[in-house]
């Protein structure tokens, strides 16, 4: 029980990456490699906040505006003047962005490894069951942040405007949408949603490294990728199934030492079954 | 003053050169109308006029306005929009959201029911499915909502592109019935035909394109009166 709230609260960090990989891709029609990095970055702010005995609530604030800033930036300087250009062209520049964001990291905080104590919240016993309450925060808070998500885009303007420029950017552009603005929308949610997911993961595993991101970001993409990439439910989905199998696995012990493979082999069992993934559609060919 | 002037248009893809530089006018109330071969470059000048697509050479007027660079959502703003080839519905979108999005320049709400209502009251069969997913439209319907989205952001010139495409010949009277009454109430038209016959039935003015290239013009009754558009165009 508890391994599955575990699996659940893990999940809703992974589906919060994923977030950000699936609106992206749908929207600006690219693979933001850096997005990993991120998370980084956002647990960088808040390590500092607090070094500067700044309050936790402060840590995770400063957290938000400054990925929300920096996915900002990254895609003004760096992928909208490539705007148009080969899809290769910016998958090189995303992953050169990452190593430059793990660099900068390393260059300021140096490559070890730096202990966080956000916060510290004594696990609880509820029936016998012994329950981490940071994971149920990640969870609830998660959710939440999910469903305020999926309210905007459907029923705001400028959620449809994104959907729009997701299904049609040319048609988009002849209803008067901006889509340079909107692919910036895109950025800024995507980029708070990492903060809001590096805050959690730091209340799980209190340390930072420039690497960091490497691997949440690469098991939020494989999730994003599972639940079918450009799909929003799809990356909730995805994320969760990844939470809850890496927990379960680690748990059972004969499968613990391979539950990283595990996880990237449910990738390739979904997609032979599902090419699209869970929730991805088809793309229909434009007429 | 025409309401859009067009002068010396060279449009590339690539290197290859798809306009070779044409100029037309549209003058304000009137219906105008390209003909052409499949590939003449009809959907190239649309798109170019509308910023889609990067002008080489030349210059695009409206209202006096040079607007070459003008990104294409703020050419919408300046009541200029487009009908795309293959209608470009927002496939996913329900009928009501897409043409919530044809509204997306007004910040009024109430005025965009209005004009919602309006929309419906042109093309009651859009009224009846109002919730339904547009991709599942059939092919008619998807074009009278491709239009009325169109309308929704009260353009002053609409370019409408083969909107007749693929459609039975009844449809095709009633879309062309709606042309004229988008006409009469005072949207200037800019039509692109493969139905040359009907297309210049309705234009006013009438431009003929081959290869990049405008090769003749004149009134709608002129050029359906010419022994070489009748050859080329009009099956004999
Ligand atoms: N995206 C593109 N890349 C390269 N060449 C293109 C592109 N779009 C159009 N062309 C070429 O430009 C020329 C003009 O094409 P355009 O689509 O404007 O023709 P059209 O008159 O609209 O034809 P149709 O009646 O078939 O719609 C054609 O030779 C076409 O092959
Ligand atoms: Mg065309």
């Amino acid at each position: 029980m508890s391994t599955f709230i575990d699996g659940l609260s893990l999940g809703s960090i992974y589906a919060l990456i994923a977030l950000g990989y699936t609106m992206v891709y749908g929207i600006a029609k690219m693979l933001n490699f850096a997005h990993g990095d991120i998370i980084m970055v956002g647990s960088y702010a808040i390590l500092t906040t607090l070094l500067m005995n700044g309050h936790p609530v402060l840590a995770i604030i400063a957290a938000v505006v400054i990925c929300t800033a920096l996915g900002v930036l990254i895609e003004k300087l760096a992928y909208k003047p490539l705007r148009g250009a080969s899809p290769l062209a910016v998958l090189i520049t995303a992953i050169g962005v990452s190593y430059f964001l793990q660099s900068v990291a390393q260059l300021i905080f140096g490559a070890q490894t730096h202990p966080i104590s956000l916060v510290h919240f004594p696990p609880v016993v509820i029936g016998g069951v012994t329950i981490s309450v940071s994971a149920i925060i990640s969870l609830v808070v998660g959710a939440l942040i999910m469903t305020l998500l999926t309210l905007f885009i459907k029923f705001t303007k400028l959620g449809r405007a994104m959907i729009a420029v997701s299904e049609d950017r040319a048609a988009a552009k002849l209803m008067g949408i901006n889509v340079n603005m909107i692919i910036m929308v895109t950025f800024a949610i995507g980029s708070a949603l990492a903060a809001f997911a590096s805050t959690f993961y730091v209340m799980q595993i209190p340390n930072t490294s420039p690497t960091l991101g490497s691997m949440p970001g690469i098991k939020a993409f494989t999730a994003a990728v599972i639940g079918g990439i450009g799909s929003i439910p799809g990356a909730m989905l995805g994320g969760v199934l990844m939470g809850v199998v890496e927990k379960i696995s680690l748990s059972i012990p004969v499968l613990a030492p391979y539950t990283t493979a595990l996880e990237f082999s449910l990738l390739i069992i979904i997609l032979l079954v599902k090419p699209t993934g869970l929730l991805g559609k088809k793309r229909r060919e434009k007429v | 003053m025409a309401l859009l002037e067009v002068r010396d248009l060279e449009v590339y893809y690539g290197v290859i050169q798809a306009l070779k530089g044409i100029s037309f006018d549209v003058n304000e109330g009137e219906i105008v109308t390209l003909i052409g071969a499949n590939g003449a470059g009809k959907t190239t000048t649309m798109h170019s006029i509308m910023g889609l697509i990067p002008v080489k050479h030349g210059s695009v007027t409206y209202e006096g306005q040079l607007i070459n660079k003008v990104p294409s959502h703020k050419i919408v703003k300046l009541g200029m929009t487009q009908v795309p080839e293959g209608r470009h519905i927002f496939q996913e979108l329900t009928v009501y959201d897409n043409l919530l999005l044809g509204g997306y320049i007004e910040n009024d709400m109430k005025k965009i029911k209005a004009d919602i209502e309006d929309v419906y009251s042109r093309f009651p069969r859009l009224k009846e499915r109002h919730s339904q997913i547009a991709g599942t439209l059939s092919g008619g319907e998807q074009q009278m909502l491709a239009m009325g989205r169109a309308m929704m952001s009260h353009p002053k010139l609409l370019m409408l592109d083969e909107p007749s495409m693929g459609l039975a010949p009844i449809l095709v009277d009633q879309i062309f019935e709606i042309i004229k009454e988008f006409n009469k109430s005072g949207t200037t038209i800019l039509l692109v035909e493969q139905n040359a016959g009907k297309a210049l039935e309705i234009a006013d003015h009438a431009y003929v394109l081959e290869n990049g290239k405008i090769v003749l013009s004149g009134t709608g009754a002129e050029l359906a009166a010419s022994d070489e558009v009748k050859k080329a165009y009009l099956g004999g």
